[in-house]
């Protein structure tokens, strides 16, 4: 009786934080389909508002250049954050290693309006020093690598940690060279990882507002920004069109990509087993 | 075996190690001197510096073949003159405090929930909390907006239900801005928790339960205090960005609920004062860092284990 109790307690929390969690995005997606031009109250089913949205050019034109800079920003940081992984997982001891760490970690916490003015401040003096960079694509794109990259290193830390050393002194004493080892052993076995981390860093950079906002330059308005001036204002149709669009594009890319590591995982498996069995 | 193999390496192959250590640690060390630590010494600098017409004076002048430096120390003097400032700072660390706390009271028993929960359901029920990750911060705080205004669905859908007959004002009140962070910010306060419970070994409260605590008294004396990293990492991750939260306030809180992110916004791009933006910056870091430091100390010390 009394472990029922504990059970349903358990349930019953469990789906209201869920409830909670999801409740607003469905809203979103319903009410993109609305007709009527009052945006919470329902006026029936209608397409009205993403046609609307193929001809808005303010954010077709934010959506492209928001793309572009997350496009850059996943692969930066991924190469940034996976350089910062090995450092910490490999090196115990070397001159500012602690400085290191708080550096790669702390943008994961500190403030963005912080991140985004002392960034902006920064690129100002340089630039009446030097006369470049002008403020567009790639100060943003500077600024959002500062933030993914903290990201990136704590998600192929962790895989690193999972990973069993032994695989890499294998190599090693098979007399393979330190590059070697890196893309023939650790680099396939962190692959998975690094793909996440482009992901998740390709979506932070798509969804930021404060830091783009500091570092963007007349003319280079990502999408998110305009989105944000919108919702300012007060509730707006077009919005709730970016978010479905948005939300179906990201639940395709997560399916798809847990679906293709899915399959990777179970080849390398069947890889694994048939190694086995000829050294039997 | 190993050190045989080690001792067979040739002195060019180590060199090369040299270097490649040297070339892994350097590049991403450079990057963030360059773009972390140099931004903070500049935010300093220019919140000493005195405003021009348009820009902000070098606080280096060449007069006479001297070099003098000039040192404007008047915008912190006017932070702690001007109420406005501190009743921003104030609220800030406020509004952060009692969000941090609600997110503790809803994830701390959910993690728990699910570290408890049969182990082939886990995965699905920790995919279930990341993806709102995936899907865009700034357009889920936007849906509150859509629940909660004066004609928003929660209000409809009770007028229609006759619960109430006139709306209820929820948006733009502490009400509004607190649901929203935590709505925001609860996942990063279940995802540590969850790590740690999950490698929490049962076998201890099997035995304070042989020893003849009550199931309460384990939970509080033996789960609590062994979660206690979990929960540090977690308070740290919501507390720390909360302060300085911008987007949040500026769509869901309302005229009672200034904070900090606002006004350095205002001095910045409405008053395009930017040596007061900047000094407000280097308070709030100022007010930051020592939770800032305990968060460091966490990451530094786990050992990764569960994190996503």
């Amino acid at each position: 009786m009394k472990f029922n109790a504990g059970r349903l307690t358990s349930n019953v929390w469990m789906v209201g934080v869920f409830v909670f969690l999801y409740m607003p995005i469905l809203t979103l997606i319903v009410f993109s389909f609305n007709a009527s031009p009052m945006v919470t109250n329902w006026g029936g089913l209608s397409l009205r508002w993403y046609a609307a949205l193929m001809e808005d050019r303010e954010i077709i034109d934010g959506f492209k250049l928001s793309l572009r800079v997350a496009f850059s920003t996943g692969c930066s940081s991924v190469i940034l954050g996976t350089l910062a992984a090995l450092t910490l997982h490999r090196f115990k001891r070397f001159p500012g290693r602690t400085l290191f760490a708080g550096m790669v970690n702390s943008p994961l916490v500190m403030p963005e309006v912080i991140i985004g003015l002392s960034l902006l401040l920064m690129l100002v003096s340089v630039q009446r020093l030097l006369g470049f960079p002008e403020r567009g694509f790639s100060t943003i794109w500077l600024g959002h690598t500062l933030l993914g990259m903290a990201y990136a290193t704590v998600i192929v830390l962790s895989r690193l940690q999972e990973m069993s050393p032994s695989l890499e002194e294998a190599a090693q004493d098979l007399g393979a060279r330190p590059l070697q080892v890196f893309f023939l052993v650790t680099l396939p076995l962190i692959s998975q990882a690094i793909a996440s981390a482009w992901l998740l860093t390709f979506t932070l950079s798509l969804d930021d507002v404060v830091i783009s906002a500091f570092l963007n330059g007349p003319g280079s308005t990502t999408m998110p920004i305009t989105i944000f001036s919108r919702a300012r204002l007060g509730l707006s149709p077009s919005v709730n069109t970016v978010a479905t669009l948005t939300v179906a594009v990201v639940s395709i890319g997560v399916f798809a990509a847990s679906i293709l590591m899915s399959r990777a995982e179970k080849r390398r498996a069947l890889e694994m087993a048939a190694a086995y069995r000829k050294a039997d | 075996m190993a050190t045989a193999a080690l001792k067979s390496q040739s002195l060019a192959t180590k060199l090369t190690g040299a270097w490649g250590r040297t070339a892994v640690i350097s590049v991403p060390m450079v990057f963030l001197l360059v773009v972390f630590m140099l931004p903070f010494l500049v935010v300093f600098k220019i919140s000493l510096s005195e405003m021009d017409a348009v820009f902000f004076k070098d606080i280096f002048t060449l007069r006479d073949d001297v070099i003098v430096l000039t040192l404007k120390y008047g915008n912190y003097i006017s932070l702690t003159e001007d109420s406005l400032y501190f009743n921003a700072y104030f609220s800030s660390l406020k509004i952060a405090l009692i969000t941090t706390l609600i997110c503790l009271a809803i994830a701390y028993p959910f993690a728990y929930f699910m570290a408890r929960s049969p182990a082939d359901r886990r995965p699905a029920l920790l995919m279930l909390v990341m993806l709102p990750f995936w899907t865009s911060f700034l357009l889920r705080v936007y849906a509150w907006k859509m629940l909660l205004a004066d004609s928003g669905v929660f209000n409809n859908a009770a007028i229609a239900m006759g619960l109430i007959s006139e709306p209820l004002k929820m948006m733009n009140t502490p009400f509004s801005l607190v649901l929203g962070m935590v709505y925001t910010y609860v996942p990063f306060m279940i995802l540590p928790l969850y790590a740690n419970l999950v490698k929490m070994d049962l076998r201890l409260l099997e035995a304070a339960l042989d020893l003849g605590a009550t199931p309460w008294q384990a939970f509080w004396r033996i789960t609590v205090p062994l979660s206690k990293s979990g929960i540090i990492a977690g308070s740290m991750l919501v507390f720390i960005p909360c302060v300085g939260e911008f987007v949040i306030p500026e769509l869901l809180g309302g005229p009672e609920t200034l904070m900090i992110g606002h006004v350095l916004w205002d001095e910045f791009f409405s008053n395009n004062d930017w040596p007061m933006a900047a000094s407000v910056a280097v308070v709030m870091v100022g007010l930051i860092i020592i939770p800032l430091a305990l968060f460091n100390k966490y990451q530094a010390e786990s050992t990764g284990g569960g994190r996503a």
